[in-house]
C-alpha cells in the first residue's frame, strides 16, 4: 500500500503541534482526512465492481463471497483488535514504567532504560516479533500448571515491546516538555520529588501524552497484521486462506480492499478525535 | 517622625534572622558570587538591586536551597543552609520565594495552587488550609478569582495568587525575585501594594527589583551588587541620594 497518501508525513502536519508529536515519538502522524475515506471506499467500490463484472454468470458474485466470508474475515478482525488493545494496555503500563526510568536520578537507571528503548524504538517491528515468536515458549509451568502460549499471545508480547518503548519515549518527551521552572517552583514550596512529579508534571503531561498515545494505536491497529508472517490467524492471514481456497484471481483486489475499508473505517475515527484533542489541546496550551 | 524613630530603632534590636557569610558560587568556570557577605534582620526589608546578571537571582535561590553553596555560610532562623544533612523542609516551611514568571500550577485553581503545599506537604487539615488561602485570596483582593485557572486570569492577577500561594506556607521570610517585571505597568501597582501591606505588616522580606521607587519608599536597607560582589550597601534613604561607590551612581543614574 503507498501509505505516504494516507499518513501526512510530519512536514506535512497540520499544526506545528502535530510535528513535535511526530518526533515525540518518531512515528509517522497519522492524519487522514475525509478526502482519504472517500478515496478508500471508491476504490473498494470500482474494484469490486470491476471484479464482479468480469466474473461469469455461472459463478457468484464478487459480493456474495465477500458476504459468505464476512463472519469469518470479521473473527480475524476481532484477533488485530484484541491484540493491539492487549499489546497497548500492556505496553502503556511497561512504558510508562520505562519512561519514568529514563528521568530516575540513578545513572545506570537512566542509562540502561535510555539503550533499552532506543534499541526496541528503532528495530522494525517484525524483528522483535520474531525474536519473542523464538524466545517465548510455547507453554509454560508456573507450579504444577501449565499455560499454554497460543501463537497470538506471543505476537501480542511482540507487539507489546515497540509499544512500551514508544510510550516510554512519549512519556520521557511529555515530562521533559514541561518547564523546569515548575520544578523549581514546586521545589521552593518542599514538595519532594516524588511529589513533584505525580501531584504537578504527570498531570500537566497527560493531555500531551494523550495525542500521541492515540497515534501509537492507530499505528499498532494497522501494524498488528503483521502478525500473519509468524501464522497468527488475524485478518490477513484468513484473507489468504479464503484465497486460496476460493481459487478466483479476480478476488484478490476486492478482498484486500474489504478488509483495507473495515480498518479503516475503525481508525479513521481514531485518528480525527486525535487531531482534534491536539488543535483544542494546543490552542488552549 | 517620633514613630518612625522607634519602630527603626525596635528592627535594629532584633536578632538577625538570615545571616549570610562571605558565600561564593560558580555554575561551571562562571564564578557567580564572589563572597557575598549580609545580614536581615527580623521584620526587615531589604532591597538588592544591581546590572543584570550580577547574581541577585542566583543569591535568593541559595538562601532557600535551591541552588548549593560552593563556599560560606547561609543561617535561616538558625538553620544552616550550607550542610550537607539540611532538612530542607524546614528551611522552605520558613522562606517563601516568588519568582518573576509566577510558575503557578497551571493545572489546578487559584485555590488549589494555595493550598496544595500546606495540604501535601505539611499535612495540615485541609478544612483549616482552605480559610486560610481563602483569607489570602481576600487580601491579595482576589476572592473571586478562587476557581480560576492561572490560563484565566492576568499576569499580575497570577502573581498574586503566588504570593499568596507562598504564604501559606506561612514563612518568616519571604523573597521576590524581580516580581513585577513581567507586568505591564498598571498591573505593576497591585502586585507592588501587596508586597507594601505584607511589609507594613512586618514580614521580613528579601527583595530583587528594578522598581527603583518602590525600592526606596518600602526598603530599610539597599544592597547593590554588581559582579557576584555586594559593592555598597546603606540605609534606604541615604543610599539613593548619596551613594558613594561610582558604579552605584552609574547604576542609579541610568534607572532613576
Ligand atoms: N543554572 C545556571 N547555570 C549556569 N549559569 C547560571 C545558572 N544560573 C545563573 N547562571 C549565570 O549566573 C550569572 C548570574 O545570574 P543571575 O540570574 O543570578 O543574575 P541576576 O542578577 O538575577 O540577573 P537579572 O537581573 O538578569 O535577573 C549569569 O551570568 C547567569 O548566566
Ligand atoms: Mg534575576
Amino acid at each position: 500500500m503507498s501509505g505516504s497518501r494516507f499518513f501526512s508525513s510530519p512536514r506535512w502536519g497540520s499544526t506545528p503541534r502535530a510535528t513535535l508529536f511526530c518526533r515525540d515519538t518518531g512515528l509517522p502522524f497519522v492524519d487522514l482526512r475525509w478526502p482519504a475515506g472517500i478515496l478508500i471506499v471508491a476504490t473498494f467500490l470500482l474494484v469490486a465492481f470491476n471484479a464482479d463484472a468480469q466474473s461469469g454468470a455461472a459463478r457468484s458474485s464478487v459480493y456474495a463471497i465477500l458476504w459468505k466470508w464476512t463472519p469469518l474475515l470479521f473473527q480475524g478482525f476481532c484477533l488485530n483488535l484484541l491484540m493491539s488493545a492487549l499489546a497497548m494496555a500492556f505496553g502503556t503500563i511497561l512504558g510508562a514504567l520505562l519512561g519514568l526510568a529514563q528521568i530516575s536520578l540513578l545513572p545506570p537507571v537512566r542509562t540502561g532504560s535510555w539503550a533499552l528503548t532506543q534499541v526496541l524504538r528503532n528495530s522494525p517491528w517484525l524483528v522483535t516479533i520474531f525474536y519473542i515468536m523464538y524466545l517465548v515458549p510455547f507453554e509454560v509451568k508456573i507450579g504444577g500448571t501449565v499455560i499454554p502460549l497460543p501463537d497470538w499471545i506471543k505476537a501480542t508480547f511482540g507487539f507489546t515491546l515497540p509499544v512500551m518503548a514508544n510510550v516510554s519515549e512519549i512519556v520521557r518527551g511529555a515530562i521533559r516538555s514541561i518547564p523546569a521552572t515548575q520544578w523549581e517552583a514546586a521545589r521552593s514550596l518542599a514538595f519532594t520529588r516524588r511529589q513533584t512529579l505525580w501531584m504537578i508534571i504527570i498531570p500537566q503531561c497527560l493531555k500531551r501524552m494523550l495525542p500521541p498515545w492515540m497515534n501509537l494505536y492507530s499505528i499498532l491497529t494497522m501494524g498488528t497484521v503483521l502478525a500473519n508472517i509468524v501464522g497468527v490467524s488475524e485478518s490477513l492471514t484468513i484473507v489468504r486462506d479464503v484465497l486460496a481456497s476460493e481459487r478466483r484471481t479476480d478476488l484478490l483486489m476486492p478482498m484486500y480492499a474489504y478488509i483495507l475499508v473495515w480498518f479503516f473505517l475503525y481508525i479513521y475515527p481514531i485518528s480525527v478525535a486525535t487531531v482534534r484533542l491536539e488543535r483544542k489541546w494546543s490552542v488552549k496550551g | 517622625m517620633v514613630g518612625e524613630g522607634v519602630m527603626a530603632m525596635d528592627k535594629a534590636l532584633k536578632e538577625p534572622q538570615v545571616v549570610i557569610t562571605d558565600v561564593h558560587k560558580s555554575f561551571g568556570t562562571v564564578q557567580v558570587l564572589k563572597g557575598v557577605s549580609m545580614s536581615v534582620r527580623k521584620s526587615e526589608v531589604v532591597c538588592i538591586i544591581g546590572p543584570s546578571g550580577s547574581g541577585k537571582s542566583t543569591l535568593l535561590r541559595c538562601i532557600n536551597a535551591l541552588v548549593p553553596i560552593d563556599k560560606g555560610s547561609i543561617k535561616v532562623d538558625g538553620i544552616e543552609v550550607n550542610d550537607p544533612k539540611l532538612d530542607e523542609l524546614a528551611l522552605r516551611r520558613r522562606v517563601g520565594i516568588v519568582f518573576q514568571s509566577y510558575n503557578l500550577f497551571p493545572h489546578r485553581t487559584a485555590l488549589q495552587n494555595i493550598m496544595m503545599a500546606p495540604v501535601h506537604v505539611l499535612r495540615q487539615d485541609k478544612a483549616e488550609v482552605e480559610a486560610r488561602a481563602r483569607k489570602l485570596l481576600a487580601k491579595v483582593r482576589l476572592s473571586e478569582k478562587a476557581d480560576s485557572y492561572p490560563g484565566e486570569l492576568s499576569g499580575g492577577q497570577q502573581q498574586r495568587v503566588a504570593i499568596a500561594r507562598s504564604l501559606c506556607m506561612m514563612p518568616d521570610v519571604m523573597m521576590f525575585d524581580e516580581v513585577t517585571a513581567a507586568l505591564d505597568p498598571e498591573t505593576v501597582k497591585e502586585v507592588l501594594n501587596t508586597i507594601r501591606e505584607l511589609a507594613a505588616e512586618g514580614m521580613t522580606c528579601i527583595l530583587v527589583t528594578h522598581e527603583m521607587g518602590f525600592a526606596r519608599e518600602v526598603a530599610d536597607t539597599v544592597h547593590f551588587t554588581d559582579h557576584g560582589r555586594i559593592v555598597e550597601s546603606g540605609d534606604a534613604k541615604a543610599f539613593f541620594t548619596s551613594a558613594s561607590d561610582p558604579r552605584t551612581r552609574e547604576f542609579l543614574t541610568q534607572v532613576l
